[in-house]
């Protein structure tokens, strides 16, 4: 395992995209902050920049508004960055696939972008933050693939 | 000693002080995450942090300027680097320092947030502007201040601008200049001071996360970020020394003079982290007051009392 693997896996740091949620995932990832989680112990950070981010935690159905945004805060970011498609909203657009507003899903909207971006789901309505914890160490094995 | 003898002092020094600026960043998040009742981050955690942002990608912002953007860490690195040396010779040796390196080691502290405005400016983003606009201020504000705190340092020890002969002063028969009336009020300055230098809270306004998403650093990404990261964390670790060369006797190298200033740089960190955990941050107004209108009287009062003890020969004032 080269060093730089192993930074990358001790330091994710996390910038929290929105993409339309219903505002409950969002809760569910700040709920990883409390003393209960403290990702912070696996050197875990919420970071206020795109540019800092190693980790895109996006939430929400990705709607037309935001499908723009969402690509462009994947452009803006350093790569290697992981992708996080949190929620069922994130994973496949949930109970509004059908809705007149929807964009694409988030993992296609992404991979518009970037055909080989690192994609991470979480499924759950919301999903609780030990599932979040599981995807981030599944994200570990393909951050080792790099 | 010879120029390659003093280079290679220096290059150790520095060396020295990112080590041990890694620890302090360390230090400082771990007792923040155990003030909210978090375990917090393991010891080897800035380490991971630097080592990561190294092997990023490095984005310069089409809008920007590519060269003053990118060289700007690199001089606040530097200007760290040299302060913390400059501060390092004093302590072990009192000839190590030349007359009037206080006052450079005063002007070296100036340039990194002179550097963090320039990156900010050559970036081109709308939120490192302002970023970049409240670090002016906040320069303008806290360095009046500091300045006259470090002025009753210099008072106490015969008005002396050598850093080494200031400490050698104060473990000599008058002892450490903050044992004294006026110490204490220019040393609570100074330390409120060094929190603004440090951009912590509550005088973080230049990166407030929440509202202008790190401001200065907006743009910054990779290697850049990584050599940001480290001069902070540098001057996290520098800034003790200043205070406790100035106020608090330097560095004795006998049995109980080691363990002394370990205990003594231990708890101004633990200072500076716990103001930055028990308080909200400010508005650049409020900022600007609390230093012109409050701090600045106060250090005014410390040298007027400083000067008044020195000669009528009351120590303790
Ligand atoms: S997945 Fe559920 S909780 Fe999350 S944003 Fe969608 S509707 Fe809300």
């Amino acid at each position: 395992m080269a060093v730089k693997h192993w930074a990358l896996k001790k330091s994710l740091w996390v910038y929290h995209v929105n993409t339309g949620a219903c505002n409950n995932c969002d809760i569910e990832v700040l709920d990883l902050l409390t003393p209960r989680f403290d990702i912070e112990r696996f050197g875990m950070i919420l970071v206020g920049s795109p540019r800092h981010a190693d980790v895109l935690a996006v939430t929400g159905t990705c709607t037309r508004q935001a499908m723009p945004r969402l690509q462009e805060l994947y452009r803006q970011a350093a790569k290697p960055v992981v992708v996080l498609a949190i929620g069922s909203c994130a994973g496949a657009q949930g109970i509004f696939t059908e809705a007149y507003h929807m964009g694409s899903p988030v993992d296609e909207t992404i991979r518009a972008v970037d055909p080989n971006a690192i994609i991470a789901y979480v499924p759950g309505c919301p999903p609780k933050p030990e599932a979040m914890i599981a995807a981030v160490v599944k994200a570990w094995d393909v951050i080792d693939t790099l | 000693m010879s120029v390659p003898a003093i280079i290679l002092t220096y290059l150790a020094a520095a060396a020295g002080t990112l080590l041990l600026g890694l620890a302090a960043k360390w230090f400082d998040r771990k007792v923040t995450a155990r003030v909210q009742y978090r375990k917090g981050p393991p010891w080897y955690q800035p380490v991971a942090d630097v080592l990561k942002l190294l092997h990023k990608e490095t984005l310069v912002p089409s809008t920007g300027r590519g060269a003053g953007f990118l060289i700007a860490p690199a001089i606040a690195l530097g200007a760290t680097a040299l302060a913390a040396a400059m501060l390092w010779a004093p302590l072990f040796a009192h000839e190590g320092s030349f007359l009037g390196d206080l006052i450079v080691v005063i002007y070296l502290l100036v340039i990194p947030p002179l550097a963090t405005i320039l990156g900010a400016s050559a970036s081109g983003s709308p939120h490192a502007a302002v970023g970049a606009s409240r670090e002016m201020k906040l320069i303008l504000a806290y360095e009046l201040p500091f300045v006259l705190a470090l002025l009753v340092g210099v008072i106490h020890s015969g008005w002396t601008l050598q850093l080494g002969k200031m400490a050698a002063d104060q473990q000599g028969q008058a002892g450490a200049t903050l044992y004294s009336i006026s110490g204490v009020l220019a040393m609570i300055v100074a330390i409120l001071a060094v929190q603004a230098k440090l951009g912590q809270v509550p005088f973080d306004l230049a990166e407030a996360e929440c509202e202008i998403m790190s401001g200065v650093f907006v743009e910054y990404s990779g290697p850049p970020l990584a050599l940001i990261y480290i001069s902070r964390a540098m001057l996290l670790a520098t800034l003790p020394l200043l205070l406790i060369l100035v106020f608090w006797g330097g560095l004795k190298l006998t049995l109980t003079g080691v363990p002394a200033f370990l205990g003594k740089y231990l708890l101004l960190l633990t200072l500076v982290t716990l103001i930055r955990n028990t308080n909200p941050r400010l508005r650049i107004d409020q900022a600007v007051r609390f230093f012109w209108l409050g701090l600045t009287p106060l250090a005014v009062l410390a040298a007027v009392l400083a000067l008044v003890g020195r000669y009528k020969g009351l120590s303790w004032l």
